[in-house]
């Protein structure tokens, strides 16, 4: 929390500096401190708590490139009191923001293994910012694979960027959607029954996993039909979080906070809390 | 026919089944190819084969009326394609419409039905191959219909 006042609880003021349309439901706001421009240091997987003030606080993912700590970049879906009055600001409104909090995908680790991301829905979006470092340290990395579902065409987020991303000799994107209209020509199904014939040597992958519960659990179960190691998969949990600092216990599950020891666990230490149906 | 024999043993369906099965399949066998756009199959029409693909893309959709076709699984390289052939009546369910080129095997209905009804083994060995696939895309089928990237989903 390298740039946030000493006040965990406080937050900064950022301003909107630009709004993105990603879907339907789904938008993206690039925000800079409404004051001095100190820049914002953060890790690939880390969220940040956002106040619309007047309305309330929640925990999103942080979205941009950790390289460019210049804009400050938030994706999230119009669905609860506090997104949708956000989903209405306009550039140059203000919001809160404390952070960033948690833990953070396992890019460096990953030096020297095959990558294999698996993500579905918006769960790409906490994920892009480890795409940006893998793709900034391409050599470290053997193959690098991302496997992304989405609900339909229409709901595919950052098209563009996975468009670019596809494009590349030396990553493998494979991009399915559950159901389709006439027009697509790109693949139907599930994104879990893409893992079997992913081109990935499991006995030397890490795999990083986030989306809804369901999809993670089906996903690990795939990834270790294939033989990847309990310790080799890394998922992002998501659980009510409030304070951000491992303080109010809202979002703790068995012996974890979410938002301090996670949200991105290494799936051996947490595979029984993935059971644990209401906290 | 060896190499419609040597096709038969690469593909990921028949891998690892016994040369004497895979003999008798041979006879029920044909190297069939499809241009982007056309159907392999349609909805209704009587289920005589199924396609074990060894090239392309083929959707698997069903027509709404007023909406016109809704793709509902993309079968690609290495996959299988009908099980309607096994099941009476013997008619499909879906369309089948190729995305790409595509190469596949085709292999005959009640050619194959008379081979495992005259070798068991073959017979078990045939339908274990198929559960196999029916509960993956039972499966498949359930977790899309759950919609996980609806409202209940994360974020």
């Amino acid at each position: 929390m390298n740039q946030m006042n000493s006040n965990p609880m406080l937050p900064r003021s950022f301003a909107i500096n630009r709004v993105l349309k990603e879907t339907y439901d789904t938008f993206t706001l690039d925000l800079a401190p409404a004051q001095r421009h100190t820049g914002f240091s953060f890790a690939a997987g880390q969220f940040n708590m956002l106040y619309v003030f007047g309305v309330g606080e929640i925990p999103i993912s942080i979205s941009g490139d950790p390289n460019d700590p210049g804009r400050l970049v938030h994706t999230t879906r119009a669905v609860g009191t506090v997104t949708k009055v956000m989903d209405k600001l306009k550039l140059g409104d203000q919001l809160g923001v404390r952070g960033p909090y948690g833990t953070s995908w396992p890019v460096a680790e990953a030096a020297g293994h095959d990558v294999v991301i698996v993500t579905g829905g918006i769960g790409l979006a906490p994920l892009r910012p480890a795409m940006y470092e893998l793709l900034s340290h391409r050599e470290k990395f053997g193959s690098v694979v991302l496997l992304y579902g989405a609900r339909t065409p229409e709901d595919i987020l950052y098209k563009r960027e996975v468009k670019k991303w596809r494009s590349e000799f030396d990553l493998n994107v494979h991009v399915t959607v559950d159901r389709a209209a006439g027009g697509w020509r790109g693949n139907v199904g599930v994104v879990t029954a893409m893992v079997p014939k992913a081109p990935f040597d499991p006995y030397h992958t890490i795999a990083l996993v986030c989306g809804p519960e369901i999809m993670i659990r089906f996903t690990v179960m795939e990834l270790r039909k294939r033989g990847v190691p309990d310790d080799k998969i890394y998922v992002s949990m998501e659980r009510n979080m409030k304070c951000g600092i491992g303080l109010c216990g809202h979002c703790q599950v068995g012996a974890n906070f979410v938002c301090k020891d996670g949200p991105v666990f290494r799936y051996d230490r947490i595979k029984n809390l993935l059971e644990i149906r209401e906290v | 026919m060896e190499n419609l024999r040597a096709y038969l043993a690469e593909h990921a369906f028949l891998q690892g089944l016994k040369s004497e099965h895979l003999d008798l399949l041979v006879g029920c066998a044909e190297n069939v190819r499809f241009d982007p756009g056309e159907f392999v199959f349609r909805e209704g029409k009587t289920a005589e084969r199924f396609y074990m693909v060894r090239h392309g893309n083929i959707s698997l959709e069903i027509f709404k009326p007023g909406h016109g076709p809704i793709a509902i699984e993309t079968i690609g390289e290495g996959e299988l394609l009908g099980w309607s052939w096994l099941v009476p009546p013997y008619l499909w369910n879906f369309d089948a419409r190729c995305l790409d080129l595509t190469r596949a095997l085709a292999l005959d209905g009640a050619c194959l039905r008379q081979k495992c009804e005259d070798d068991h083994d073959l017979g078990y060995e045939i339908v274990k191959r198929f559960s196999s696939i029916i509960s993956q895309r039972l499966q498949a089928t359930r977790l899309q219909l759950l919609d996980i990237y609806g409202n209940g989903g994360k974020r």
